[in-house]
């Protein structure tokens, strides 16, 4: 049994009359890659949020290593509607913000990409060392944290040599074009020294070519990097080529999950894909 | 290599308080020029400070001149001499403060004090977006110049009565070294890992905090420092004008420290300080005559009369807001050498034209 | 009993000055509803109103002025719109707010150099500016008109907004800029309109105010205006009946304060209240709570 990276469980996500995640559990263990799919609007991305703090879902819990990250319990209004799922254990509420939880180690890409556009592409990966710079604002403005800052730099350049983009370093990165946006984004993602990535939406706008490299490219990085990647995606080549297990959504609850073979094979999955057909 | 960066940046400041202390000798002191130097240098500061947090930040606050009225009243209270509290206190038994600190300390309490006050405030209010925090910053201005004004703190803050006889500079390098300083300390802050941090925080919030940037402590922390640096630029304020005065602190202060930044292009250091020298020049001096009576011989010249000079300076401001929304700079930074090479690129030009020519 | 008796002429005037910060606030909040813009300048075409008033009855008869005024202040807010915000309408929302406060900046600038800056006697008004005796206690006819009247315009806007094709759209706007425009709402005309709505009240209300308070200078529009959006905030930005709410309960509030002998604090007091609110409940009081697309 291999260790439990990320284990999400009974996340209920509600906003206002709309269930957007319903009693999602997930589990993904060390080395994994494990994909989260489901048509458009099924919440994957809301689950993504949940897990990250950008939102704290209604109800449910999210551990990362054991250690409880997320955990929220229904009040108010909500209170009667999630009576007796695990009311045992979601007794204190646990709400991180999204910064803690990079530290932790877990990094994340966006659906539509979320560059800072103004600055370097140098600059862009600098800020994601930010947070484990040893340093406070005094010691940053004197000057005094050359070390660390020498050390960040060189690393940084390291980095972005490793993913192709030295030769970019000084462009804006705004300018870049869009498939070398997604490459920066995952690299700025890696400088966070993540042990867990999640991906939203790798492949998006992307031809087959470029899918097949992305796909050899996440298999490289999570050996390279001892990672752990879930992501979410549409390209089913892609998902059903590197995925080790499959989770499939549709508006908000699990249909399905299993091997890339197993969920081909589901009923359910292909209903929800291809909508069924009422009077055939 | 950073020797020759060293020289570069030193060599044109030395020069210019060199230039500064020959005017001084030189010209008398009643010379506009002084004028423009030192409310210019002083207002620089301030829209720096205000930049740090608008521009480089992305949080729009309205809070400086609230800020401002902080630092010249700490400085005022804490510098009045002793034997001068009795007449400036005059309906409060000669105050309760009965010491005084020197002029610098008293300049460095005048940005802690502040700066203590603005992290009191950063606490509610940095969790407003936008616009919201625009006007809560703004309410809070108002809130501290009418408890400034309030006769019960009158034995510290005089009440709504001037505060006076404070020491002041008489030399123009003096609000130039402060301020430059102080700024010289911004630019350092912006260009370290911190500043990256807050300019991270005004491209995009959700991706900074994803990054592990905390949003809270780096806001509080921009807006700390800029009331810092507001405040210190409130204590030069007071010695520039002699006196100080709770009700002179309105928002129409703020709303002009942020014209200047906006005319400086938002994200340039040097160009608020650039707009500053212009802004201060422009309504202090050069359009002087818009306020006066002309006559060309016979013939009065019309529109001229006291506050034109305001219209004219506003409409052009309504114009640099309006089409040239990047301002003087735009997020660039003003350099000796980035001015060579635009000559050296308008030169070269011509030279090829002439050629084609 | 004791406490209504003492301060029965604060409340009166409370309710009179939070009426007129209605008729303000309501433009403040049109205007945040649609454009997401705090209309700095709001409050000096309220001052402007002031002004055109004083120079026109000076030469015409008031039945004349007064329409004049309503028209020239309509007209103003008009202009504004198309000339320092329809153009930034692409531009971030920064950049239009710097305008509205460049804006307020010409216009308090213009009005001191055609007053050189001296503060102006309000024209008196006939019958509205005439003392009345109300519950043993004497003031103006204005203080009583203007919270009838103030409830007789926010009746026809609501049932405006509410009713008509034009109100419709206006919401529709609110909703989703980019929709609305998808849908065929000819957003110009829309924002427009909203602009000539807030002015016009703009006008009605300086009319009052400034008949209660006697004299204009360049600078009487900010604090009412900041008070009015204040209010707006108060009530839920985008909300008329919380504008109105909001400006009756700073209006009453205010004028007790003053009557508490802490007219220092009056003006510092709306503020707190602003900042109470905005922590609390940012939404305001009948505010739509909205979440961020991430």
């Amino acid at each position: 049994m291999r260790e439990n990276v990320l284990h999400i469980e009974n996340v209920t996500m509600q906003f206002g009359g709309v269930v957007a995640v319903d009693n999602l559990t997930v589990d993904v263990n060390k080395g994994e890659i494990v994909a989260l799919i489901g048509p458009n609007g099924a919440g994957k991305t809301t689950a993504f949020n949940c897990i990250t703090g950008v939102y704290e879902p209604t109800n449910g819990l999210v551990s990362f290593f054991g250690e409880t990250i997320v955990s929220n319990h229904p009040r108010g209004k909500m209170k009667k509607l999630y009576a007796g799922q695990n009311r045992e254990f979601c007794t204190k509420v646990v709400s991180q913000t999204p910064d803690k939880i990079t530290k932790l180690g877990i990094a994340r890409t966006f659906q539509n990409i979320r560059l800072f556009k103004n600055l370097t592409v140098f600059e862009n990966v600098l800020i994601a060392k930010h947070m484990r710079m040893k340093q406070n604002f005094l010691t940053a403005t004197f000057r005094l944290n050359f070390m660390e800052e020498r050390r960040v730099r060189e690393e940084s350049l390291a980095l972005l040599e490793e993913q192709g983009l030295l030769g970019v370093k000084d462009e804006l990165a705004s300018s870049l074009p869009y498939g070398v946006q997604r490459r920066l984004e995952i690299a700025r993602a890696l400088a966070t020294d993540p042990k867990l990535l999640l991906l939203d939406e790798p492949a998006a706008g992307m031809n087959p070519q470029e899918t097949q490299e992305l796909a050899d490219f996440i298999v490289q990085i999570k050996d390279k990097y001892a990672l752990t990647v879930f992501l979410i995606e549409h390209h089913m080549d892609l998902v059903m080529r590197i995925s080790d297990r499959i989770y499939v959504l549709d508006f908000g609850k699990l249909i399905a999950h299993g091997t890339a073979a197993e969920v081909q094979k589901d009923k359910r999955v292909i209903e929800a894909y291809l909508g069924v057909a009422e009077d055939a | 290599m950073d020797m020759k960066k060293l020289i570069k940046t030193a060599g044109p400041i030395a020069l210019l308080f060199l230039l500064l202390f020959v005017l001084e000798k030189t010209l008398p002191t009643t010379s506009m020029l002084f004028v423009v130097l030192k409310k210019g240098a002083i207002y620089a500061l301030v829209a720096v400070s205000m930049n740090l947090l608008n521009g480089f930040t992305g949080l729009f606050s309205l809070g400086q001149a609230g800020f401002m009225l902080i630092g010249a009243y700490t400085y005022g209270i804490l510098t009045i001499p002793l034997e001068a509290r009795e007449a400036v206190y005059q309906y409060f038994d000669g105050g309760i403060v009965s010491f005084t600190v020197p002029v610098l300390v008293a300049i460095a309490a005048a940005g802690l004090v502040t700066a203590v006050f603005a992290y009191l405030i950063g606490l509610p209010v940095l969790r407003l977006k936008s616009d919201y925090l625009a006007i809560a910053t703004l309410g809070f201005a108002e809130i501290i110049r009418a408890v400034f004004q309030w006769d019960k703190l009158g034995p510290v803050t005089n009440g709504s009565n001037l505060l006076k006889r404070f020491p002041v500079f008489t030399s123009t390098l003096f609000p130039f070294a402060v301020a430059g300083v102080c700024i010289a300390v911004i630019v350092l802050l912006i260009n370290s890992s911190y500043g990256r941090a807050f300019k991270a925080i005004r491209d995009d919030e959700i991706a900074a905090e994803a990054m592990g940037i905390n949003l809270a402590k780096h806001k509080q922390m921009s807006f700390t420092i800029s009331s810092f640096f507001a405040g210190i630029g409130g204590a030069l304020l007071a010695m520039y004008q002699t006196t100080v005065q709770a009700a002179a602190f309105r928002a129409t202060m703020t709303y002009e420290i942020l014209l200047i930044v906006v005319i400086g292009g938002i994200g340039s250091v040097t160009g608020s300080c650039l707009a500053s020298f212009l802004f201060i020049a422009c309504s202090e001096w050069w359009l002087r005559f818009l306020d006066e009576v002309t006559y060309i011989g016979a013939f009065q010249v019309p529109l001229l009369s006291s506050g034109f000079r305001k219209v004219v300076f506003s409409v052009i401001v309504m114009i640099i807001v309006l089409f040239y929304s990047r301002g003087i700079m735009g997020t660039k930074e003003f350099s000796l050498d980035a001015l060579f090479r635009f000559f050296k690129k308008r030169f070269g030009k011509t030279k090829k034209e002439d050629v084609a020519g | 009993m004791g406490f209504l008796e003492t301060n029965l002429p604060y409340i009166m005037a409370g309710v009179s000055v939070g009426g007129q910060y209605a008729l303000i606030a309501i433009g403040y909040t049109m205007v945040y509803g649609i454009l997401r813009l705090i209309n700095f300048a709001h409050g000096d075409i309220f001052m402007a109103a002031g002004f055109m008033m004083v120079y026109l009855s000076a030469s015409l008869p008031l039945y004349l002025s007064i329409p004049l005024v309503i028209i020239l202040t309509v007209l103003l807010g008009f202009l504004i719109e198309r000339s320092a915000y329809a153009p930034l309408r692409k531009a971030p929302r920064m950049s239009i707010m710097i305008s509205a406060i460049g804006v307020s900046y010409l216009i308090q600038n213009c009005a001191w150099y055609i007053t050189s800056g001296l503060a102006k006697q309000y024209p008196a008004i006939p019958w509205i500016s005439e003392s009345v005796t109300v519950f043993s206690s004497t003031t103006k006819m204005v203080t009583v008109i203007t919270p009838v009247l103030t409830f007789m315009l926010v009746a026809a806007l609501v049932l405006l907004i509410k009713h008509t094709k034009f109100g419709m759209a206006m919401r529709a706007v609110s909703k989703d800029f980019e929709t609305s425009q998808l849908m065929g709402i000819k957003i110009n005309s829309v924002i427009s309109t909203t602009f000539i709505i807030g002015s016009f009240l703009a006008a009605v209300g300086s009319l009052l105010f400034f008949s209660n308070y006697m004299t204009v200078t360049p600078t009487a529009g900010s604090m009412p205006g900041l008070k009015a959006f204040v209010a707006a905030v108060f009530g839920g930005i985008g909300s008329i009946p919380g504008a109105v709410l909001g400006a009756f309960i700073i209006g009453i509030c205010e004028n007790i304060i003053k009557g508490l002998g802490l007219t220092t604090f009056s003006d510092a007091f709306t503020f707190a209240l602003l900042i109470i609110i905005l922590i609390a409940k940012p939404t305001g009081l009948f505010g739509e709570k909205s979440t961020d697309k991430v």
